[in-house]
């Protein structure tokens, strides 16, 4: 009996010290992290990265607000990084630890979310849109009404990314408002035109990259770089559109969380991730662009032609970056979304 | 009398129906195994037999994490659990039943009866309240959640070893000017054993495979194998998750197999 | 009764109470006593991005049945969460149903084996129940997928053109849990067959009763017994189910489980989380508490 005791006592022991040693808990989006990138680091630093999955903003927020996550970074999109300082959620970045700090593009410094960068870094950024199985249907795929008006030959086969902002979003801008409106008229009809389009979809599911290369869905409204990725899996199949009644544009950025425990191997990261080589590192696994400066010259090739990753010249007047909703606008947000989800 | 040749206890189409369901419960099943020596990726194609999964899972930093995790946790939900029921059994059986005993039937089987998904709520509240207040963030709470759960699966077959020993042994020692100590540790006590082992065994299976509490009760960087393949199941569907689904299939008909054998009554 | 006898049962109560209580302790620190915490939060107010406020408030519970219409400002029956509930609970008696049809010829089969052979037989319909769930649901999945072996092998017949849509649907739902919680419902059926007089079936015979009226009228009445425990066994699990819907239904056909989890994450309502938590658990207890009043009903009855 007292040996099983002390057995056990170890093992407890050993399992909570192992914890400690030169880690980091790292909570991105799903399919969202180049393991190259992670053994380069671990090479480098002698840090073991353990990167842990979330598949929308809400979920990320829910998790960390609920207390004892355990994580070190969270990496939320725009719009939601002020919720996440307001709620002194993360730390303010202490930039004397982060002499990468110069390399971040101009065009991405000082932006309405975070002038100066002191809470977050860039990740990487992109667009959302519509992914088509072309052989499936051969119509235009440059419109919101693939989801919203959904044709006969996508009839339960197209899927919708359960990220809020994004789908209300472009179900918004759909009947003619703009994203967050805060018109309860507007806002109705986006929640009719939702909710009457729901019905044909398959399934309000995670994972497009997967099953857009492997047939399960034959289309999703999905983000750019993971169509990319569809596409060369399917010999291009699989086309990326930008609809034209307005699509988002976002923007993913690291953040050192408040109660993080590994707050020196953090900054490591957050530095490791600014080195313009790492950044295109992280681009070519996802296939999103970054917000560094100079990481171009390190980008591959097939990138800087792809129509997902360029945004062609007819599309870019519809992209909005989407600002973070507030008051009566975040209420309507919500519970459109609340009733959708049922 | 009956007519010749007309068997009693059969019953029109019921063997068909029997046997279909056997080969319907295995098919499933053995279709995963088969499928995780495939050398190609999708189901469709067989692409030669290959043990490549199995590599590309044993190399996974995150599998082997997890799998560690699974079994540190399930030895220790076992060893706690067991011992914790075995007290419990010993307090609860051969004796004149006590005021309460109801209650405390009912507090042990309490685990069976509620829906996990009810348990896991309400240990994320009020884990999440311990984490929080204590800062401690490590597997102490996984492993006192295991350990709950698996109680009442060491109970019972300790409970059942327990009810049909033989008292006589026990009188014999006594008469024999052995102490209670003594009578527990030598003669009890062994007797006891295979019902122990099997609670011990059914409760380390029983913690390896749970999914729902775990996933909840969690924090970052701690998930178990079920929960690793929850994740993957999420998006990815490549026959790694069969190739480690098979191994752990291996492990609980092997854990299975010894448990039934300690268990059989001996003819 | 003697002092010294009445001192020895005082004792071993005592002993008794002694004994179990390391076992009661962790069972109240992790797993029953947080379920009244979960009580407690279904009283409180929703913090709107997650987690509570410590105000008192029953909109936790008014939000199971009703919604707050923002566009026309008044509450509305909430009738997608009716839509959930009555699906979790039809797709659970289905279960149960379908488990049963299938189940019954099984344990039947099992229990007219000979006898040194039914201990195998048993081990074999075990074998997938201590399977984890996840496997087992990812397995059926890999049958029922658009390219998963069933399609693929309808499609090479020529059955059919294009793949039959069957996960992310109700029925894909059911056939998960089908599969999922058969050995629950075989297991107690064989049980109570077990322990039937197959001479009945030979008085029955000989009265001239054929194989279906002796099913109606012997066998059923007297195994009653164990179709309700199997009945209870996997309706229970089947109503609180989280993984296999997860996974087979696609997110768009909800269970009362992924509801409930669905409030703790991206439905930023703990409260409702917490009362339909309560909810699930009443049914449940509920469901248990018939079971005990007709089993012990039935056993004191006897056999007339």
């Amino acid at each position: 009996m007292r040996h099983l005791l002390a057995a056990t006592a170890m093992v407890l022991a050993s399992a909570t010290l192992a914890a400690a040693e030169g880690q980091l808990q790292l909570y991105n989006w799903g399919n969202y992290t180049s393991p190259e990138l992670l053994a380069k680091f671990e090479k480098e630093t002698g840090i073991k990265v353990t990167v842990t999955d979330y598949d929308s903003n809400d979920v990320a927020l829910a998790k960390v607000e609920a207390g004892g996550s355990g994580f070190d970074l969270v990496v939320p999109s725009a719009s939601y990084v002020p919720i996440w300082v307001e709620k002194g959620l993360v730390q303010e970045l202490d930039l004397t630890k982060l002499p990468n700090h110069k390399n971040i593009a101009p065009e991405w410094l000082d932006v309405a979310w975070d002038p100066g960068r002191k809470y977050s870094v860039p990740w990487q950024w992109g667009s959302t849109g519509i992914a088509v199985n072309t052989k499936v249907y051969g119509g235009d795929i440059n419109t919101s009404a693939v989801f919203l008006d959904v044709p006969p030959e996508l009839v339960g086969k197209i899927n919708v990314v359960p990220e809020m902002i994004d789908i209300v979003s472009l179900a918004t801008m759909y009947v003619g408002g703009t994203a967050c409106s805060d018109d309860p008229e507007v806002m109705k009809k986006a929640r009719d035109v939702l909710l009457a389009a729901k019905p044909n979809w398959i399934s309000m599911d995670y994972g497009a990259t997967e099953r857009l290369s492997n047939g399960d869905w034959a289309a999703s409204v999905n983000w750019n770089g993971s169509t990319m990725r569809a596409r060369m899996a399917t010999n291009g199949d699989v086309q990326y559109g930008y609809p034209k009644e307005g699509y988002p544009i976002f923007m993913d950025s690291v953040m050192l969380l408040q109660d993080a425990t590994n707050v020196e191997e953090a900054y490591k990261f957050i530095d490791f991730i600014m080195v313009p080589e790492n950044a295109a590192m992280i681009s070519a696994f996802a296939r999103y662009a970054n917000g560094i400066a100079g990481s171009d010259a390190f980008m591959p090739e097939d990138m800087k032609t792809a129509p997902e990753v360029v945004v062609p010249e007819e599309h870019k007047a519809a992209g909005v970056f989407l600002p973070t909703c507030t008051g009566k606008g975040l209420e309507y947000m919500t519970a459109i979304w609340t009733e959708l989800q049922k | 009398m009956a007519k010749p040749g007309f068997e009693i206890n059969r019953l029109p189409g019921f063997a068909t129906i029997a046997l279909g369901a056997f080969v319907l419960l295995y098919l499933p099943i053995a279709t995963l195994v088969v499928y995780s020596f495939n050398g190609s990726n999708s189901v469709a194609t067989w692409g030669g037999f290959s043990l490549h999964w199995y590599d590309k899972a044993w190399a996974n930093a995150d599998v082997k994490a997890a799998t560690m995790r699974s079994l540190i946790i399930g030895v220790s939900a076992a060893v706690l659990s067991t011992t914790l029921a075995t007290l419990a059994a010993l307090g609860t059986t051969r004796r004149r039943a006590f005021k309460g005993q109801t209650f405390i039937y009912v507090m042990i089987n309490q685990p069976l009866m509620v829906p996990e998904i009810v348990t896991a709520v309400a240990l994320l509240i009020f884990f999440g309240i311990l984490k929080v207040a204590t800062g401690y963030q490590g597997l102490g709470y996984l492993i006192a959640a295991h350990t709950a759960f698996c109680i009442p699966f060491a109970y019972l077959p300790i409970r059942a070893r327990l009810e049909s020993m033989d008292l006589s042994l026990e009188t014999a020692a006594a008469d024999l000017y052995a102490s209670p100590w003594q009578t527990f540790r030598r003669v009890t006590l062994p007797l006891l054993a295979p019902g122990i082992m099997a609670g011990a065994m059914l409760a380390f299976v029983i913690s390896l495979d749970d999914v729902v509490i775990t996933e909840f009760v969690k924090s970052g960087g701690q998930d178990t194998l079920p929960t690793y393949m929850l994740g993957q199941l999420r998006r990815a569907f490549t026959p790694e998750v069969n190739a480690i689904s098979t191994m752990l299939l291996g492990v609980t008909v092997v854990l299975l197999t010894a448990f039934f054998l300690l268990t059989r009554k001996k003819d | 009764m003697s002092p010294a006898e009445e001192n020895a049962i005082r004792s071993s109560a005592r002993n008794g109470w002694l004994l179990s209580a390391p076992a009661l302790i962790v069972l109240a620190l992790a797993a029953s006593g947080p379920l009244l915490i979960v009580v407690y939060y279904s009283f409180l107010t929703a913090n709107d991005t997650g987690g509570i406020i410590r105000e008192y408030s029953v909109e936790g519970w008014k939000g199971i049945f009703l919604t707050y219409d923002i566009f026309e400002e008044r509450y509305a029956l909430a009738d997608a969460h009716l839509t959930i509930f009555w699906r979790s609970v039809w797709l659970s008696l289905a279960t149960t149903a379908l488990t049963f049809a299938i189940g019954f010829p099984t344990a039947w089969f099992i229990a007219t084996r000979p006898a040194r052979h039914r201990a195998m037989w048993l081990f074999l319909i075990t074998i997938p129940f201590w399977t984890n769930l996840l496997i087992r649901t990812f397995a059926i999945n890999e049958v029922i997928r658009n390219e998963g072996i069933l399609n693929t092998l309808l499609l090479w017949l020529g059955v059919i053109d294009a793949p039959l849509q069957i996960v992310y649907t109700e029925t894909a739902v059911l056939i998960g849990m089908t599969y999922v919680y058969l050995p629950l419902m075989v297991l107690p059926l064989y049980a109570t067959i077990e322990r039937f007089d197959m001479r009945l079936l030979e008085a029955a015979y000989d009265l001239y009763a054929n194989r279906w009226l002796t099913l109606r009228r012997v066998i059923l009445p007297i195994i009653k017994p164990g179709i309700i425990a199997g009945s209870i066994l996997v309706f229970v699990p089947s109503l609180g189910a989280y993984v296999t819907p997860r996974i087979l239904g696609g997110g768009k056909k909800m269970m009362i489980g992924n509801f409930i989890e669905l409030q703790f994450l991206q439905g930023k309502n703990w409260p409702l989380g917490a009362a339909l938590s309560v909810l699930l658990l009443f049914i449940v207890m509920a469901a248990l508490l018939v079971y005990v009043r007709v089993a012990n009903r039935d056993r004191g009855a006897g056999h007339g």
